[in-house]
């Protein structure tokens, strides 16, 4: 007993001696902290603080290669008055819900499809995937002369079919511009969202499939309770991600339309790079980029919702 | 193709024989040049993107014989001319980048204090060869002052392109000279099935010049001399009103032309009429399958409207030497060398008529005469305007110009989104802002 004691002692006296720096030699989460630290310094230097900046610089009236002086909110206030701002917000919105349902409508249809056996399917899996891989540029050049006003292939085709006599004008009207952007923003991410959803499909065990076809579900029931419930958490992120990259979608307008005719196409980051690098003000410019970013947030806040659903998907419970 | 090779050995010839005397040229000026430059003096260019090879080509002449007759080395960045002004921008501000920028009209005058004193360069070249035309002084002083801190180098001209056989068919045997007769002329050519157009989408170049062009013909302006904006005025209003009656008589899908489409559809015979710089015919001559259209087509003056005199508005190219730099009189001695006549007019020959000369006494070379289509370019340094109109040509002027102010002006209601009022009030407040103290 007394051994036992002294040993005790012993060892605690021995601990006291360890010093403050021995302590922090061996503990795992300073060291931690020094493994993150580069990590944690290059998001503050390249996001972090361009962000910060950008931020500040919507209260200022800076031009390229003069800092400003701080002006609060006014670039704000003359936006919100402003037409060509509240029509690219309402276009902005306009382009990303109606993008994002279609290319979810098709994407998980191509993907359902793709599922399923077909012949050459490795092939096809391959192909679908070309307009993602396409850079921007080149596929909106493609559609420069799809949707050219003269020299229209769409145009060209119905002509000579004899269902019409003139050329549709398909970026010269607002109306059918914006069809026409959306349109091809859709052929462009409808891969993506449809290889994902593949990929989530694949992970379905077979022997759901085959409890349900015993108990008689029809194809619709097994897609309702088996697929669409565990495709769920992937399906929030996949959309998550479509639904930023369509908000921020610039390369295609910019290559189109430039956000003509009349500013009927210009989105948010089109006009912000227009007001603020070609037109020189970049605190006008800044604060619409800054006005993104609400939106933004909330697509992010809504994948996150998603995400912890995914606890209970899998039999788990939400706390 | 054939065609092509030919000529490109010719200009490859006649390169290699002037370069001696190009040389030889530049060491006699090297000798008796006002400005010495600095011992080992280094220089390095920011320059736009040239549209012609050969341009390119004998501008890299010019500057090697430079360097061999001075020993200075000049380093030549290009870059579209679009994205020299930011560039420039942020070098002034920080004080450091290349010594010299050569970009977009009003470039010197968003940082008149950082530019070097081109006063003597330009009295120089001025009095050598038969003075600067009056939109070139405008570009190149500072604004109400007579320093110059900029050499105005050269023009780009926009001017009518038409085809002559379908004008002559719609009864015009040359191209109309007014605003009224040119309306007339587009409606017998529409009706003839040989419609033209005007680029209404945000097209820098093609959109920018016909719309100003538009609008001053009338007597409308952005602002007055003192920078105060005007734009919503009744001379406008007849502009825009012009713009829209014209437009009925274009051919559909204009409101989306970028600066390429008036291009390609002029080559397809799709139009027969349209605003541009001498690349639609240069492009036709190159190639043996557009021969008809070289043939048939030729170069006019815009229109002259209500108020009498010509109100064209071009491209302008300054050059302006940065005061960070460390050889001033290097950089003085090498623009003054660039526009001397031995290396200016072969430059200039070498551009083919893109490019305008803004001294005078360059009217005489023979680029503007060996081929009478090129003949009007010669004069778009006379008959331009300046960039911001009535009012100074700084920064203010550009970033109107740059977000496309007064071209959605007259896109709105050409395409009937707006009413001409409702479309001037638009631009009024869009430009009161940009204007503001």
């Amino acid at each position: 007993m007394s051994d036992i004691t002294a040993g005790t002692l012993r060892v605690q006296s021995s601990v006291r001696e360890v010093s403050f720096w021995d302590r922090l030699r061996t503990n795992r989460e300073w060291l931690g902290f020094w493994f993150m630290l580069p990590a944690a310094g290059f998001l503050l230097l390249f996001l972090a603080y361009p962000l910060g900046l950008g931020i500040w610089m919507s209260f200022t009236d800076a031009r390229i290669g003069r800092s400003g002086s701080f002006i609060g909110l006014e670039n704000y206030e003359w936006l919100l008055d402003d037409r060509s701002f509240v029509n690219a917000t309402l276009f902005t919105i306009t382009y990303t819900v109606v993008a994002s349902v279609f290319k979810f409508a098709i994407g998980l249809y191509l993907a359902i499809l793709l599922n399923r056996y077909i012949p050459f399917r490795a092939i096809v899996r391959a192909v679908i995937l070309i307009p993602f891989i396409v850079p921007t540029v080149l596929s909106a050049i493609a559609f420069w002369w799809i949707f050219d006003p003269q020299f229209s292939i769409i145009s060209w085709s119905l002509r000579k079919l004899g269902l019409m006599t003139g050329n549709i004008d398909f970026l010269g009207v607002p109306l059918h511009a914006q069809a026409s952007v959306i349109f091809a923003n859709i052929w462009r991410g409808v891969p993506f969202i449809a290889i994902t959803l593949l990929a989530g499909l694949q992970t379905v065990p077979p022997s759901l499939y085959e409890a349900a076809t015993l108990d008689g579900a029809s194809p619709w029931q097994m897609f309702r309770h088996i697929t669409y419930p565990l495709l769920t958490p992937i399906i929030a992120v996949v959309m998550t991600f479509s639904v930023l990259f369509t908000f921020t979608d610039f390369q295609l307008i910019w290559a189109l339309t430039r956000g003509g005719p009349v500013n009927a196409t210009h989105l948010m980051a089109t006009l912000s790079y227009q007001r603020g690098i070609l037109g020189g003000r970049l605190g006008e410019g800044a604060a619409i980029a800054t006005a993104m970013v609400p939106f933004l947030l909330a697509a992010i806040m809504i994948s996150w919702f998603g995400l912890q659903r995914r606890k209970w998907q899998h039999g788990g419970r939400d706390d | 193709m054939d065609l092509d090779r030919r000529s490109l050995l010719k200009g490859g010839v006649a390169l290699g024989a002037a370069g001696a005397t190009l040389f030889d040229f530049a060491r006699a000026w090297a000798q008796t040049a006002p400005w010495k430059p600095e011992p080992n003096a280094q220089l390095s260019m920011l320059r736009w993107k040239y549209f012609v090879q050969s341009e390119d080509d004998a501008f890299v002449a010019l500057i090697n014989a430079f360097t061999q007759a001075t020993g200075v080395k000049v380093d030549i960045t290009r870059e579209s001319y679009e994205d020299v002004q930011p560039k420039a921008s942020v070098a002034a501000n920080t004080g450091t980048g290349p010594d010299l920028f050569w970009g977009l009209y009003s470039l010197p005058h968003l940082f008149p204090q950082k530019c070097v004193d081109m006063t003597d360069v330009a009295n120089y070249l001025g009095q050598k060869y038969g003075g600067w035309v009056e939109s070139a002084q405008k570009y190149g002083k500072v604004s109400g002052g007579d320093k110059w801190i900029a050499i105005p180098v050269c023009y780009s001209g926009a001017l009518m392109n038409y085809r002559i056989a379908a004008s002559k068919k719609a009864g015009f045997s040359e191209f109309p000279k007014t605003t009224d007769a040119f309306l007339e002329y587009a409606k017998a050519m529409k009706a003839n099935g040989t419609p033209g157009g005007f680029a209404l989408g945000h097209a820098s170049g093609d959109g920018n010049t016909w719309v100003h062009w538009c609008l001053w013909s009338f007597g409308g302006n952005v602002v007055d001399a003192n920078d105060k904006v005007i734009i919503n005025s009744p001379e406008t209003e007849k502009a825009l009103l012009y713009a829209k009656q014209l437009y009925e008589y274009m051919i559909p899908g204009v409101a989306s032309w970028n600066d390429a489409f008036n291009n390609k559809a002029f080559l397809a015979n799709e139009i027969h009429w349209t605003n541009n710089g001498i690349s639609i015919y240069v492009a036709a001559s190159n190639d043996p399958t557009k021969k008809e259209i070289a043939e048939d087509m030729n170069h006019a003056y815009f229109p002259v409207g209500p108020i009498g005199r010509p109100t064209e508005l071009h491209l302008m190219y300054p050059i302006l030497a940065m005061n960070y730099t460390k050889y001033p009189q290097a950089c003085k001695a090498l623009i003054a060398f660039m526009l001397e006549a031995d290396q200016f007019n072969k430059w200039i020959s070498a551009a083919r008529g893109y490019l305008t000369h803004c001294l005078n006494a360059y009217d005489a070379n023979p680029v503007w005469t060996e081929d009478p289509k090129r003949t009007p370019y010669r004069d778009v340094a006379k008959r331009s305007l300046t960039a911001g109109g009535l009012g100074s040509v700084g920064e203010k002027a550009a970033t109107a110009i740059a977000d496309f102010v007064v071209l959605d002006m007259f896109a709105n209601v050409c395409t009937g989104r707006e009413d001409a009022k409702s479309a001037m009030k638009m631009a009024e407040r869009q430009l009161q802002r940009i204007y503001r103290a």
